[in-house]
């Protein structure tokens, strides 16, 4: 304020001329920020917008991925199609169904051991102690790896017969024999799921801590006078005020495991019965070459996703863009 | 009662770095052990065995793709930014109709689950010419970077003082010299954050990488350690894969360790202030 007032004072000029001056001003300024937007605009419109239309577009057709300018519209088939008194396409299809299951099941158990973990996390990081920068940093460590890196770095720790972690387990006597983790479908999911908190915690327990750090510190010092049990606090103070971000922390977390790849594809060699979403569309659109039914199916977690996020910025938890300087 | 609260705290303390670090701890450990050593398991190092980390860099372009990554991740960090800073310049300092719309669609496309754009971007990449190449798989990588380049740097442009430009208008400069003078210079803080973000996320791609490349000399490290295969196809060389990727991690274990702090910035601006 005192320094605006300043600047006005030593551009006398603008008072002068006023308004007219101002409002042209104003004009080109806008102009300008179309021509500063636009070549990110036309980028975005070509690398995503573009693509986006065009996979929608070949989930209606029989494409192919070796001649992928010759096919022919062919409706809703790829989706649901009734033919010779049976049901074909991709929502008849049960590893299309087996693998909707597997995403859902692996966004919801991960995403929610890494809230509490990170809660966990960060409210250590909260803390003071000597040696908080370094776990910070020793945190971070497992986000930055690579996602490839650390799914074959799991891979050879949960190796069925070198691997460290039968090793250790067999050591604390915890199991009787090696257990082949990412072989068998149903301990190759909690495997994914195990690296992903390992790799994802750090991002939740950092967020938390951010909103941790921006409460005010007299409620705390108030509870303490008064002698409110820490558990107390947390569940009736912490909580609450950090719940918009904590929201915030779970679904970039949630979009993100929904569309889970890499991980799944590395841990579990691109097995049929732990496929996630994505990795049952590239296989479709890669593998058998089946550009059509492939899309149809990325189309179908476009609009899950889709639906996710409509869901909630419907429900007004998180505003998003539109908080005026 | 305090002194096991202390203890319990540290104790906690002391198995989250463990569980933090064991993991490439243990990649280290095995990458210096090879043949039949691998076989046993050892939680120490034995000896300075470097035959994995010749092995990676002979029997396969290792560091040819090690040089791919670098310059994909490079020039989409230095696409990101230039069109990113003056894109958020515009949405952070200037209120025009449709700003907010605009840059939901933006934020909109950082949540596109990359598969859905896979059969599109193939074709695009294939009518381009660019199957195969460097370029084709830059232009993919933009898609993941260029939305929350915008986003992040918007949200820090917003926190700049109102009064910046409001000075330098005044005095009759362009909106174009007003992002060049004032808000680079004051804006290369969040753009090294930002640069960072999307340095790892380039570096880390996967799916457009193992899709858009064919052969062994175009990929960069991600595909590179997922298809390293052994003499036979059941077998798979531990070790070598283990020096590759301790070799790949190395470098971002260095830059979070050096640039913490902006990265953790970066990370919360990106999502607590939205």
């Amino acid at each position: 304020m005192i320094m605006s007032g300043a600047v006005a004072g030593a551009g006398a000029p603008v008072q002068v001329t006023g308004r007219g001056r101002r409002s042209s001003l104003t004009r080109s300024r806008i102009r300008a920020a179309w021509l500063f937007i636009a070549p990110s605009l036309i980028v975005v419109a070509l690398i995503a917008g573009w693509p986006l239309a065009r996979t929608i577009w070949f989930s209606f057709t029989d494409a192919s991925l070796d001649a992928l300018g010759d096919y022919a519209f062919i409706g809703l088939e790829n989706y649901l199609a009734h033919d010779d008194g049976g049901w074909f396409g991709i929502l008849a299809e049960p590893d299309w169904w087996h693998s909707v299951w597997n995403t859902l099941w692996f966004t919801a158990v991960s995403v929610s051991l890494e809230t509490v973990l990170g809660m966990v996390v960060a409210l250590i990081l909260n803390a003071a102690f000597p040696g908080r920068g370094l776990m910070r940093a020793i945190i971070l460590i497992p986000w930055a790896i690579p996602t490839i890196v650390s799914a074959k770095m799991w891979n050879w720790m949960l190796h069925d017969q070198f691997g460290v972690i039968n090793d250790l387990l067999l050591r604390l006597g915890l199991i009787a024999a090696p257990v082949p983790w990412t072989a068998n479908a149903d301990t190759a999911l909690w495997a994914a799921v195990m690296v992903d908190v390992w790799k994802h915690t750090s991002f939740m327990a950092l967020l938390i801590l951010a909103a941790l750090q921006m409460l005010p510190q007299d409620i705390y010092e108030a509870a303490k006078v008064d002698g409110v049990s820490p558990v107390r606090v947390f569940v009736r103070v912490t909580l609450p005020l950090i719940k918009p971000a904590l929201l915030v922390a779970v679904i970039f977390r949630s979009l993100d495991a929904l569309r889970v790849f890499d991980l799944i594809y590395v841990l579990t060699s691109n097995a049929k019965e732990t496929a996630s979403m994505s990795v049952y569309a590239r296989q479709q659109l890669v593998d058998f070459q089946e550009v059509g039914l492939g899309s149809a199916a990325a189309t179908l977690i476009f609009l899950i996703i889709a639906l996710v996020v409509v869901i909630t910025l419907a429900a007004g938890r998180v505003r998003l863009g539109e908080d005026p300087r | 009662m305090k002194r096991l609260a202390r203890a319990g705290f540290w104790l906690l303390v002391i198995a989250i770095a463990l569980f933090a670090l064991f993991p490439f701890y243990y990649a280290v450990v095995s990458s210096f052990r090879s043949g039949s050593d691998l076989f046993t398991i050892a939680y120490r190092p034995e000896r300075f065995d470097l035959s994995n980390y010749v092995a990676v860099f002979e029997r396969q372009p290792f560091g040819r793709n090690i040089l791919n990554s670098v310059l994909v991740s490079g020039s989409v960090v230095a696409l990101s930014l230039g069109l990113g800073i003056t894109a958020a310049y515009a949405f952070g300092r200037i209120a025009f109709r449709g700003r907010s719309l605009l840059l939901m669609t933006i934020l909109a496309v950082s949540m596109f689950p990359q598969v859905a754009v896979l059969a599109g971007m193939f074709e695009l990449i294939r009518a381009f010419g660019l199957y195969n190449t460097l370029p084709g798989l830059i232009l993919a990588n933009l898609m993941l970077t260029l939305p929350f380049t915008v986003w992040v740097l918007t949200t820090f442009m917003r926190e700049l003082p109102k009064e910046i430009e409001e000075a330098a208008f005044v005095d009759g400069a362009t909106p174009w010299i007003v992002v060049r003078r004032v808000f680079l210079p004051l804006m290369a803080p969040a753009a090294v954050t930002t640069g960072l973000l999307a340095f790892i996320v380039s570096w880390n791609e996967f799916l457009f990488a193992l899709t858009f490349t064919l052969t062994n000399e175009r990929r960069t490290v991600p595909p590179a350690i997922a298809l390293m295969s052994g003499s036979t196809a059941y077998e798979l060389p531990w070790g070598t894969i283990m020096a590759g990727s301790v070799v790949v991690t190395i470098p971002i274990i260095a830059l979070v360790l050096v640039f913490q702090r902006k990265i953790v910035a970066g990370l919360t601006a990106g999502a607590v202030k939205g």
